[in-house]
């Protein structure tokens, strides 16, 4: 899951990680009367779930009330495309009204998961502010690294060691190895998936703080964290992946024109590739899971119809603990509710196959019968 | 010979009175797996299938002499009974549990460290040696003895994959999914170098997915060490970067653990890579022709 920056610096500040003062705007008003708490100058930042918002034109330096106001103005409700939004963009909703900041060096901070360890690494550079993906594939020597054993947690040696090799003023050091070391507690107490500060900055006065902030969580462990919950905006979402949510369904949008639905997160990627592979586009990745009821078939056939852009639909099941019938009696009792009238690719195998077979034939739907995953591929890519 | 599990191997299952280790519990009893027991936490001293219930699994390994277990206990309390089996110096322990969170997974890893113990999952469908022990959620009558080991991060691939072997008469030694987790027991090297090593198994099938470089290393690990042909595949070719595909892991971030670089990378080691997920067991089929094992994995 995601937050908004204003809501990242928010948890942080709890964890004694250092923030520039600010406020979340969700009007004009607001953006000016937050600016005026801070004296007048301030800096307008959009607030969307994607990186790039600098270059996209998301942050405003404003010299008074009035650049406030029209910069205010002119972000909210305008779209905002990044490199990471996708060329439709994102609709910028919320500004965080910001302290401007004295920037004296610009640095890179961040956690992640390190897979083949299974442990936490805390990485470190003094090319802050560009994109850290960049930095590692041309320079990595200029990337720092410290692993967490979780047993003792971020040891204060360790920031030491980082913030050293950061070439920091020696008064600021301690500020830095202070800021790490609740970055870390912050990261493992909210059981983040990524944390970013890109960048950190060393002040003018020689201050330590994260001028940009980035949070990710554990989808899993979100059921520890109701004060993470309560932070997610459904807005920055696609309203059927928020629908598929509520039925327990992995959906994701994508931008192709054949609806799938799968069992199995492997085999719904791989029903996407095969379809891809004979010139197909798929619309979406959906997994159904492994003891999905009839209901959840049900609703993941909605959903799937729900698309505009659907003009053939895929079902791919490998019965296992998933029975035929099952999945065969949801997908026609979807059809029907709906008056489905596009195509319909269905290929069953594993449990109580023939009698999934029989539900399907018997039901008076147009529904194409497909032997394998490459055969129900080719033929609903001829179909649309 | 097997790897892993056999017809000698003791299972208990942890979290045995719930809905789903109930329901495994008895299939694996139908396939003729030894489940010796089970434990659940304040339902000691009770029976179910005839099997004996304890409070805890020090207690159910000694009074059955169990050396596996498998879990089915909910994501919240999953990490903490893995470390229970390990406590208990179990032989092996399989995690069929989905959804624990990843900091309870770096937790359980630090913890397994100088223990002998094997983990295998979490979010796997465990390990079936076909024919004698039958221990995770895939559907056992897909599989039949035989010669091919198969080694994966899906369930259901695994379950595509076993399915395209049995249909052309390739049987199966062990099939061993590996799961769909960031952090986890066993990985693909583990399972190849026992593949390796296991003079019943012939030639191996590897399905992989996007997101993290394990598909990477074992590649390389192949290129050094393998005795034995592999035939490889990939999901999430088309996947969005930065989404995590239903799997915790399947997940391409910051440009690393694309589809792509995998599959390259496969194919610079030796390994033969199937185009669609359709044909892992015809490419297998005539990777083994060509170099004349067919007959010798051909179960009739």
């Amino acid at each position: 899951m995601n937050i908004h920056e204003y809501q990242a610096k928010a948890v942080l500040a709890e964890f004694g990680v250092k923030v520039p003062q600010g406020k979340v705007a969700f009007t004009v008003e607001e953006a000016v009367a937050a600016a005026k708490e801070l004296g007048g100058k301030a800096v307008v930042k959009a607030q969307i779930h994607a990186g790039g918002r600098g270059k996209a034109g998301g942050v405003k330096v404003s010299k008074s009330l009035e650049e406030v106001e029209a910069n205010a103005r002119e972000l909210l409700g305008k779209t905002l495309v990044t490199h990471q939004t996708g060329p439709e963009g994102k609709v910028v909703k919320r500004l965080l009204i910001e302290q401007l900041t004295d920037i004296r060096k610009e640095y890179y901070i961040g956690l992640v998961l390190d897979r083949a360890q299974g442990r936490i690494v805390m990485m470190a550079s003094q090319e802050g502010g560009v994109e850290i993906e960049e930095v590692a594939a041309q320079h990595p020597e200029k990337i720092f690294r410290e692993t967490v054993d979780p047993a003792t947690g971020l040891n204060a040696f360790q920031a030491n060691n980082l913030a050293y090799k950061l070439e920091l003023p020696p008064t600021a050091v301690r500020k830095a190895v202070q800021f790490m070391m609740g970055l870390y507690n912050a990261f493992v107490a909210k059981d983040c998936s990524v944390a970013e500060i890109n960048p950190l900055v060393l002040t003018g006065e020689g201050d330590i703080l994260a001028l940009d902030a980035k949070l990710n969580f554990d989808d899993n462990a979100l059921y520890r964290h109701p004060d993470i919950v309560s932070l997610r905006d459904e807005d920055e979402e696609d309203p059927k992946e928020i629908e598929a949510s509520k039925f327990g369904l992995s959906y994701i949008a994508l931008d192709g024109n054949i609806g799938c639905m799968v069992n199995g997160a492997g085999l719904a990627m791989a029903t996407m590739d095969t379809i891809k592979y004979y010139g197909g586009a798929p619309a979406n990745f959906l997994d159904v899971g492994g003891g999905a009821s009839e209901e959840k078939v049900t609703a993941a056939f909605k959903i799937i119809l729900s698309d505009p852009k659907v003009q053939g639909i895929l079902v791919n099941i490998f019965g296992g603990i998933m029975k035929c019938d099952v999945i065969a009696n949801g997908v026609v009792a979807a059809a029907k509710q709906v008056g489905l009238d596009k195509p319909l690719v269905v290929r069953l195998e594993g449990t109580n196959v023939e009698q999934g077979k029989a539900i399907l034939n018997e039901s008076g739907l147009s529904i194409v019968a497909a032997d394998s995953l490459a055969d129900a591929a080719q033929k609903i890519v001829a179909l649309v | 010979m097997s790897i892993l599990v056999n017809k000698d191997t003791r299972v208990i299952t942890q979290g045995i009175t719930g809905s789903a280790g109930l329901f495994h519990t008895q299939q694996a009893l139908a396939y003729g797996t030894q489940v010796v027991g089970g434990t659940t936490p304040g339902k000691g001293g009770t029976t179910v299938e005839g099997l004996p219930v304890f409070n805890t699994v020090e207690e159910a390994v000694r009074e059955t002499g169990a050396n596996a277990s498998v879990i089915y206990v909910p994501p919240a309390f999953a990490a903490d009974a893995i470390m229970e089996a390990v406590a208990a110096e179990l032989d092996l322990v399989i995690c069929i549990t989905e959804g624990i969170p990843v900091l309870d997974m770096v937790k359980v890893k630090r913890f397994m460290e100088g223990k002998h113990t094997r983990l295998v999952g979490p979010n796997c469908p465990g390990v079936i040696t076909p024919g004698e022990c039958k221990i995770g959620i895939m559907p056992g009558y897909i599989h039949t003895p035989g010669k091919v080991g198969v080694v994966s991060r899906s369930g259901t691939l695994t379950y595509e994959a076993v399915y395209q072997l049995t249909v052309r008469g390739l049987g199966q030694s062990t099939a061993v999914g590996i799961g769909g987790d960031p952090v986890n027991g066993t990985n693909f090297v583990d399972v190849l170098k026992m593949f390796n090593d296991d003079p019943n198994t012939e030639a191996v099938i590897m399905i992989g997915e996007i997101g993290g470089t394990a598909e990477e290393e074992a590649a390389e690990w192949i290129r050094q060490n393998m005795k034995k042909p592999v035939v490889g595949f990939i999901a999430g070719a088309t996947a969005p970067p930065g989404r995590r595909m239903g799997h915790a892991g399947a997940i391409v971030s910051g440009g690393s653990g694309t589809a792509e670089s995998k599959i390259q990378k496969m194919k610079e080691c030796g390994i033969r890579v199937a185009p669609t997920p359709s044909e892992m067991g015809s490419t297998l089929y005539t990777l083994l022709e060509e170099r004349g094992l067919l007959e010798v994995c051909k179960t009739n």
